[in-house]
């Protein structure tokens, strides 16, 4: 059998769901009985037979993804409950498989994959997807990269009816229907006791975290999950910084951002000056500007026109 | 034996795997520690923390990378992303050699994030081996690849785990990151000599030693990186270092990961094998 096959045959069994037993399934992939799938790869020693040493890959393979994606979505893992997370992570990686050398990026598809697999989320879609949108931005920000911060000599000589600023990568612009910051927040409170204790505690962090889900009621948010001093924040921020942002980040110069920022804004127009300049103040104190990406000419890139 | 080819020529001690557990403790005790491996997959990211921590390391240290994932033995290219990143990291840290596994664990684009042992064929070797050539020949720094610990034998297989090691290492002209805990737990699972391994492995290729702990279960042997080393892995570092003479040397321990002092005390334990070949080499 050739390298390429043998591999594919293998992976196919070791990448296979577990039972609810945690055990190898009986059936192996594509049909027929594993026990027969396995011998045929695999030789069976004094101790174990093919599909037990199999199985041990098997095993490995999905307690190393789904505690990966457990650590990585806290907050999705208390919406929905320890039960179905993981039986909604199992779909997951059933159809996404990770496509990267490294775990990090194993929840990348799952916002998307949970958009087309609503089922999984059915009662608290909306929640569920601010959750996980927020818990990829932590990710994002945690080690996305930072370009030189703006300074104040790279705008000397900016033409300032065309300036564009741009948003530090690691900067996360989210707009949520919840108050999901604080419920992850609190989540992982609750993973910082210490299990020592007793399993009462336990049982009382779990129906604290089940009232927090519950209780939680919807409120539109806007926030920037970045970082400083190499710690993730989440920062609520105003509408009209949102879009502000949002604009800047698609590369509109700073005019035109201002202008979007403020057309369905409540902010009396006399006031606006001010908000902005005080925005500006804030993100620049926080380092989000960088300098805007330059091409191969040493022009800024422009925003492209219809 | 100073260093040699595969090494680049270092002379490195016993140094310890570099685990986030024990940042605080490096960065403000700041102890004397011959050098840190790091996991390169941990990174390779564009910014924050990991980073920020590895650049003060390297101020300090020595730094020697380390990958779990570039899946040498998967017969498929290499992914370019993965290069590419891996070649920003080389150039960060200097690492004067770099290692990582003899086993495959991708197909078709998908990854499993194991290390699955290898079918001891020679096609396997040959494109193993090419492969092997492929990355050094893009990273530009010397390669070693390590033995791993496995649970399983194919059928397919036309020679044992030590002549297919051999076979890979002669035909790629790379070195050896030799983990004797890997051949003990294999020795136990697959009924092998260990020692038949060690003495049939070529010890001027050998970059590196790995020693760690295991786990033991009721019908095969588990490498778990989270107990301190048994004297029966001992006995075969004695080993490895009488034929390989003074190799750079780097304890293990990923899991239930104990103080820093406690680690490095167990890594030093490595000095009794070196210092008596360092007398016996001076008588």
């Amino acid at each position: 059998m050739k390298l390429h096959a043998l591999q594919r045959a293998v992976a196919r069994a070791v990448m296979q769901p577990l039972t609810r037993s945690e055990r190898m399934q009986r059936k192996a992939p594509g049909g027929g009985r594993m026990s027969a799938y396995a011998a045929r790869f695999i030789k069976p020693n004094d101790r174990l037979t093919s599909f037990e040493r199999l199985e041990i890959y098997n095993r490995q393979y999905w307690f190393r993804v789904l505690a990966s994606l457990a650590e990585d979505y806290p907050g999705l893992r208390a919406v929905l409950g320890g039960r179905r997370f993981e039986a909604m992570c199992k779909a997951y990686l059933t159809e996404c498989p990770s496509r990267s050398f490294t775990l990090r990026n194993l929840g990348a598809q799952l916002a998307a994959w949970l958009r087309q697999n609503a089922r999984w989320i059915s009662d608290r879609r909306v929640l569920a997807l601010d959750m996980v949108h927020l818990e990829w931005a932590e990710i994002e920000a945690f080690d996305g990269e930072a370009k030189p911060p703006l300074r104040s000599e790279d705008l000397r000589d900016a033409d300032a009816a065309n300036l564009q600023l741009a948003i530090q990568p690691y900067v996360q612009l989210l707009d949520l229907h919840y108050p999901v910051d604080d419920l992850l927040l609190d989540v992982k409170h609750g993973d910082d006791i210490p299990d020592r204790a007793s399993n009462a505690v336990q049982e009382r962090r779990k129906h604290s975290r089940v009232r927090a889900v519950a209780k939680l009621e919807a409120a539109e948010i806007f926030l920037a999950v970045h970082r400083l001093d190499f710690s993730v924040y989440f920062r609520r921020i105003e509408p009209e910084e949102f879009a502000l942002l949002t604009a800047l980040r698609s590369g509109k110069t700073v005019e035109r951002a201002i202008d979007l920022a403020f057309r369905k804004s409540s902010v009396p127009a006399a006031d606006r000056a001010a908000f902005v300049q005080r925005s500006f103040q804030t993100w620049a104190a926080l380092g989000w500007f960088c300098r805007p990406e330059e091409n191969k000419r040493g022009e800024k890139v422009r925003e492209k026109r219809a | 034996m100073p260093g040699n080819r595969f090494n680049g020529f270092t002379d490195y001690g016993i140094g310890i795997g570099l685990r986030a557990p024990h940042y605080d403790h490096i960065l403000s005790r700041k102890p004397v520690v011959d050098w840190f491996e790091i996991i390169s997959e941990n990174f390779m990211i564009d910014g924050g923390r990991p980073l920020h921590i590895l650049d003060q390391i390297l101020e300090q240290y020595k730094v020697v990378q380390h990958g779990v994932s570039m899946y040498f033995g998967s017969a498929e290219k290499p992914d370019r992303e993965h290069l590419r990143r891996l070649k920003q990291l080389v150039k960060r840290t200097n690492t004067p050699w770099l290692s990582d596994h003899l086993c495959w664990g991708s197909v078709d684009g998908r990854y499993t994030h194991d290390l699955l042992p290898m079918p001891y064929t020679f096609e396997a070797a040959r494109l193993t081996a090419q492969k092997i050539r492929e990355v050094r020949d893009f990273l530009e720094i010397p390669i070693a690849v390590e033995n791993v610990s496995s649970y399983a034998e194919y059928h397919v297989s036309e020679m044992t785990e030590w002549e297919f090691l051999n076979e890979v290492v002669e035909r790629a002209d790379c070195g050896i990151l030799l983990d004797v805990n890997n051949i003990y737990v294999s020795s136990r699972n697959h009924n092998f000599d260990p020692l038949t391994y060690i003495d049939s492995v070529p010890a001027d290729r050998v970059a590196q030693i790995h020693i760690a702990g295991h786990s033991k279960f009721q019908k095969y042997i588990l490498d778990t990186h989270d107990h301190p080393v048994i004297d029966p892995v001992w006995k075969l570092y004695d080993r490895a270092i009488q034929r390989a003479g003074h190799t750079a040397t780097l304890l293990e321990w990923d899991d239930s990961i104990p103080s820093f002092q406690e680690v490095h005390r167990e890594a030093l334990k490595a000095n009794r094998f070196l210092e008596s070949k360092s007398l016996a080499v001076a008588v």
